[in-house]
């Protein structure tokens, strides 16, 4: 658990830039699929022809649309684009097409869970924007290639109020922004390839102050993990910093994580001037209520809706609903199990945190992926409910199906599995196990009651997992007595 | 020598007088011929090969009106095919891939493209001595007294006025159609803004360029916006409104038309012989019925600072683009990237481009954005505004085109205040958006043209060309030829 001096206050505000799963690009029509060869993707318009004009592709508005009713934000009716100008070889216009004073979307809010309850993040905006080219350095002799492809690629770009106050809160908000986007399908989240980017400013204060720190801006951080790390360094940076007396200059920093250090980006210009002003070519978006009324039939039950909704109808854990409303995938994969099995919920829930979480983790799958279908997983839990299989048993069954062995039925068989629920059966093995464990059996006598758990632990040993562990312990209870 | 228009050629080819591919290599000849350095290029295959697909589509019985019409296009129109250098060295290198939707529409009339004419650079300047490709000779200018054919589409009206094509495209953002239609005795429209579409046609200020044509008669003006006008859904300014045939009323009296003649037009600074002339032309207009009052826009005084704050910040970001990355000139010597930027902008533009860049990044930096270009946004709705209440009682509003005829080359490129100063009664239409004309309304005793200005509320296109056509109909001002290419004799 990271500490610092409780003196400073850390005050933390996330930009997210999450690209929007169009099919093509947000003023053109080319494609947006990742991985294509360089410059195959990139018309006279992504490479910034004179005489080239953009027009507004719509389905990113519904998308940016569709996050802001997602979050309960205003949408600006009238919203405007604006030139971000700057001069940067994979920018080819020499200028980015964003939002400035009117976004599409306005202040909403994001709730978080963290050790001391529920906390509502401020989003204060949300605002699209064209996507830059890629600059790639290595491979090029002392040259740099530009690959035009992303250039043009829709972005969500969304702006956290400060209201952080913990590199986890942090952690804490982007989990649950990634959670949303990819609930509400407007971005696949993959971070590896670029869909969702966060940049984070950071600054400290001295606690008790209104006033905030001079912060700096954290970039090129592409992992919850490196979010965090980067974070703290940065946070004791500063720490130290104005402990010595010295001030925090305002700049931008990049994470290295192989040195678990953030490093001043080299570059000579001062804060950038971008001269904003409204797109001349772009004529201001105008919406109506029927357009958002149709955006808002689509939205799915949302994560915090369906969180709840799992706790008081499957009666789960606060902590338990959470895991499985992650994803719509977990959820919908939970709740197909949950319909089609008679085991009680808390147990499909426990099996799937447990056992099937465990798996897909070790095996870097998505639930998506899982060699265990929801027939399958419900009719093992059934198999639990109905005492053929006892915990341990189940877990060598679901190994099985994992590997795909086979059906659920078919396997216990195969393997001989079947729990012994004779009650004849299970008293030779605990006759066998009393007479073997005399100085255990004393000390129940004598009182001790845990000394239970080894004797059907024995028990189980005996018989090889099978012998329905209710039916030992009142065996041997009634036996001992 | 008499002029020859649109409408004559269109009849001699459907009559089968003479063919395009006869018309188009005359044209194409004397263009070769020709000293007044009108062209940056022509494109021969491609003129050729169009006159002859209109031929054989003529034969097919097809008989749109400029079937297999040479025209002369602006070398700021991107075609297919063509070097299209903006009168700019950072685009000499520059075969566009593809075809602005205007010069398209001009093409699937079957119009033929002749060549790309010269221009100031970037379409910033009002003799086209801003070219990278040199200056242009106005045709009414003598060998001894060369005279600029005004600008920005200075190559377009001394190629028409030259007899070098019979009309020819331009563009105008403060002026750059009629300006140098005025110059060189020709009708030039700039259209409503969103008129004409925008695509492919290189941005110098996006919120006031406009596509429009030159010719020697309205009624030749009123056929080529008809092949070059349309909405289109690749320019998001595009109107969508339906198509017009904008000769439709060409005809029509002028009985009981109502004229405005704002005063601040004809204040200081204007040309004694010029306002004496656009006097004359306003008392043919009564003769044709109209009346006359004077009027107010008290606004307009703001229009030029207005336009040299707005239309240099959206150049200056219009021109971002031209960067040595990915087309284009790129300085053959470099250090490092920042330094590839300087050179390659600063050996690529000419001075006044980067006068331009430099005023329009300023008027947008931050402390400076407010003050200037927010605040030039906020004057050009007033001026709008004062249109609109002059227009509650008037049909068109009249007035010198410029303060001057025709000046000496080199004669104010050391001043470009004084240079600005000669679009001062046009720019004012661009920023309202207005359409607008000039024609010629008589000959100075120097025998320079000077240029009458007509503006119309928006989308007025029609009755403009119809109260060009009038005036017309009973002078033959428009049918003059410049006296050096009437000598030279074809």
């Amino acid at each position: 658990m990271f500490n610092w001096d409780q003196r400073w206050e850390v005050v933390i505000g996330l930009e997210v830039h999450t690209q929007l799963q169009t099919k093509s690009k947000i003023f053109s029509g080319s494609s947006i699929a990742y991985g294509a060869e360089p410059n195959t993707q990139a018309s006279a318009l992504d490479i910034a022809l004179p005489g080239t004009l953009p027009v507004m592709n719509m389905e990113a508005a519904r998308l940016a649309i569709k996050f802001g009713l997602a979050i309960d934000a205003e949408i600006n009716m009238t919203n405007v684009f604006a030139r971000k100008n700057y001069f940067y070889p994979d920018l080819p216009k020499g200028y980015q097409i964003s939002q400035m004073a009117l976004p599409i979307v306005g202040f909403g809010e994001i709730e978080i869970d963290t050790p001391d309850g529920v906390k509502t993040i401020g989003v204060t905006r949300a605002h699209l924007e064209e996507d830059a080219g890629k600059s790639l350095h290595e491979d090029f002799q002392g040259q740099t290639g530009i690959d035009l492809n992303r250039a043009g690629t829709p972005l969500l770009e969304i702006v956290s109020e400060p209201d952080m106050r913990s590199p986890a809160e942090a952690v804490s908000y982007l989990r649950k922004l990634h959670s949303l986007v990819r609930y509400i399908e407007i971005c696949d989240g993959n971070m590896q390839e670029g869909s969702f980017r966060c940049d984070a400013n950071v600054s400290i204060r001295p606690r008790g102050q209104a006033e905030l720190g001079t912060r700096t801006e954290l970039k090129n951080i592409n992992s919850f993990r490196f979010v965090e790390r980067a974070m703290e360094y940065e946070i004791e940076r500063q720490i130290d910093i104005l402990e010595d007396g010295g001030k925090v200059v305002q700049e931008t920093r990049l994470y290295d994580p192989d040195k678990h250090e953030t490093r001043s980006m080299r570059s000579k210009e001062e804060a950038h001037d971008y001269r904003y002003f409204p797109d001349p070519d772009l004529p201001p978006m105008v919406l109506d209520q029927a357009f958002l009324d149709e955006i808002r039939a689509t939205l799915p039950e949302l994560p915090t809706a369906k969180k709840a909704r799992f706790e008081t109808e499957f009666k789960l854990s606060s902590e338990d609903a959470s895991l499985l409303t992650n994803s719509r995938e977990v959820a919908n994969f939970f709740e197909e199990t949950a319909q089609k099995s008679k085991a009680e919920k808390k147990i499909v829930a426990n099996w799937m945190i447990g056992e099937l979480f465990a798996n897909l983790n070790k095996s870097e799958l998505e639930i998506a992926e899982s060699p265990i279908s929801t027939s399958q997983f419900a009719t093992l839990l059934d198999r639990i409910a109905d005492n053929t299989l006892s915990g341990k048993t189940a877990k060598q069954v679901f190994a099985a199906l994992w590997e795909q062995e086979g059906e659920v039925d078919d396997i216990i068989e195969a393997k001989g599995l079947k729990q012994i629920t004779d009650t004849g059966a299970i008293e030779a093995i605990v006759d066998e196990v009393i007479a073997a464990s005399p100085d255990q059996v004393q000390q129940f006598k004598d009182g001790n009651d845990k000394v239970i758990g080894y004797l059907v632990g024995q028990v189980m040993q005996k018989s090889k997992g099978k012998a329905n562990p209710q039916i030992a312990n009142q065996l041997l209870k009634e036996k001992m007595s | 020598m008499t002029i020859t228009t649109l409408s004559k050629l269109s009849a001699d080819l459907s009559s089968g007088k003479v063919s395009s591919v006869e018309l188009t290599k005359d044209y194409l000849s004397r263009i070769e011929q020709s000293t007044h350095n009108a062209f940056i290029s022509t494109c021969p295959d491609l003129a050729l090969a169009q006159a002859q697909a209109a031929d054989q589509k003529r034969i097919d019985g097809n008989n749109s009106p400029l079937l297999g019409v040479p025209i002369a296009q602006k070398d700021i129109f991107c075609i297919d095919g063509t070097q299209t250098t903006c009168g700019s060295k950072i685009l000499e290198n520059f075969i566009a891939p593809y075809t602005a939707t205007v010069i398209d529409n001009m093409h699937k009339q079957g119009v033929v493209s002749l060549g790309k004419t010269n221009m100031d650079e970037f379409a910033m300047g009002s003799s086209n001595e801003t070219s990278y490709y040199g200056s242009v000779a106005n045709p009414w200018g003598e060998e001894t007294e060369q005279l600029v054919p005004g600008g920005s589409s200075g190559g377009s009206a001394a190629a028409v006025a030259a007899q070098l094509a019979p009309a020819a495209t331009g563009t105008d953002t403060g002026g750059s159609i009629r300006q140098p239609a005025a110059f060189c005795g020709l009708t030039g429209i700039k259209p409503s803004y969103g008129r004409c579409s925008r695509y492919g046609m290189i941005a110098f200020a996006s919120s006031l360029d406009q596509a429009g044509p030159m010719t020697h008669t309205a009624e030749d003006a009123a056929l080529l916006l008809n092949s070059m006008a349309g909405f289109d859904s690749k320019d998001s300014t595009s109107l969508d409104v339906p198509a017009e045939d904008f000769t439709r009323c060409l005809d029509d009296s002028l009985e009981g038309i109502k004229i405005g003649l704002p005063k601040e037009f004809f204040g200081d600074g204007l040309d004694n012989e010029v306002a004496t002339l656009i006097e004359s032309a306003i008392k043919e207009y009564e003769k044709l019925g109209a009346t006359v009052k004077e009027v107010s826009l008290p606004n307009s005084h703001l229009a030029l600072p207005s336009y040299y704050v707005i239309a240099p910040a959206e150049a200056s970001s219009n021109l971002s683009r031209f960067d040595g990355v990915k087309y284009g000139f790129r300085a053959e010597e470099y250090t490092d990237l920042t330094d590839m930027y300087y050179k390659t902008r600063s050996q690529g533009f000419g001075d006044e481009v980067k006068r331009r860049i430099m005023i329009g990044a300023y008027a947008l930096s931050s402390g400076y954005y407010d003050a200037y270009y927010s605040q030039a946004q906020k004057l050009r709705r007033l001026i709008s505004d004062d249109f609109d209440t002059v227009f509650k009682d008037c049909d068109v509003l009249m007035g010198p085109t410029t303060p001057s005829t025709a000046f000496e080359q080199g004669s104010r490129t050391d001043d470009p205040i004084s240079m600005y100063l000669n679009d001062i009664y046009t720019i004012p239409a661009n920023l309202a958006g207005l359409p607008a004309g000039s024609i010629q309304a008589g000959l100075t005793s120097a025998g320079l043209p000077a240029g009458l200005h007509l503006i119309t509320p928006y989308l007025q296109e029609a009755k403009l060309l119809n109260i060009a056509h009038q005036f017309q109909q009973v002078t033959d001002w428009h049918t003059k030829v410049a006296p050096s290419i009437a000598q030279g004799g074809q």
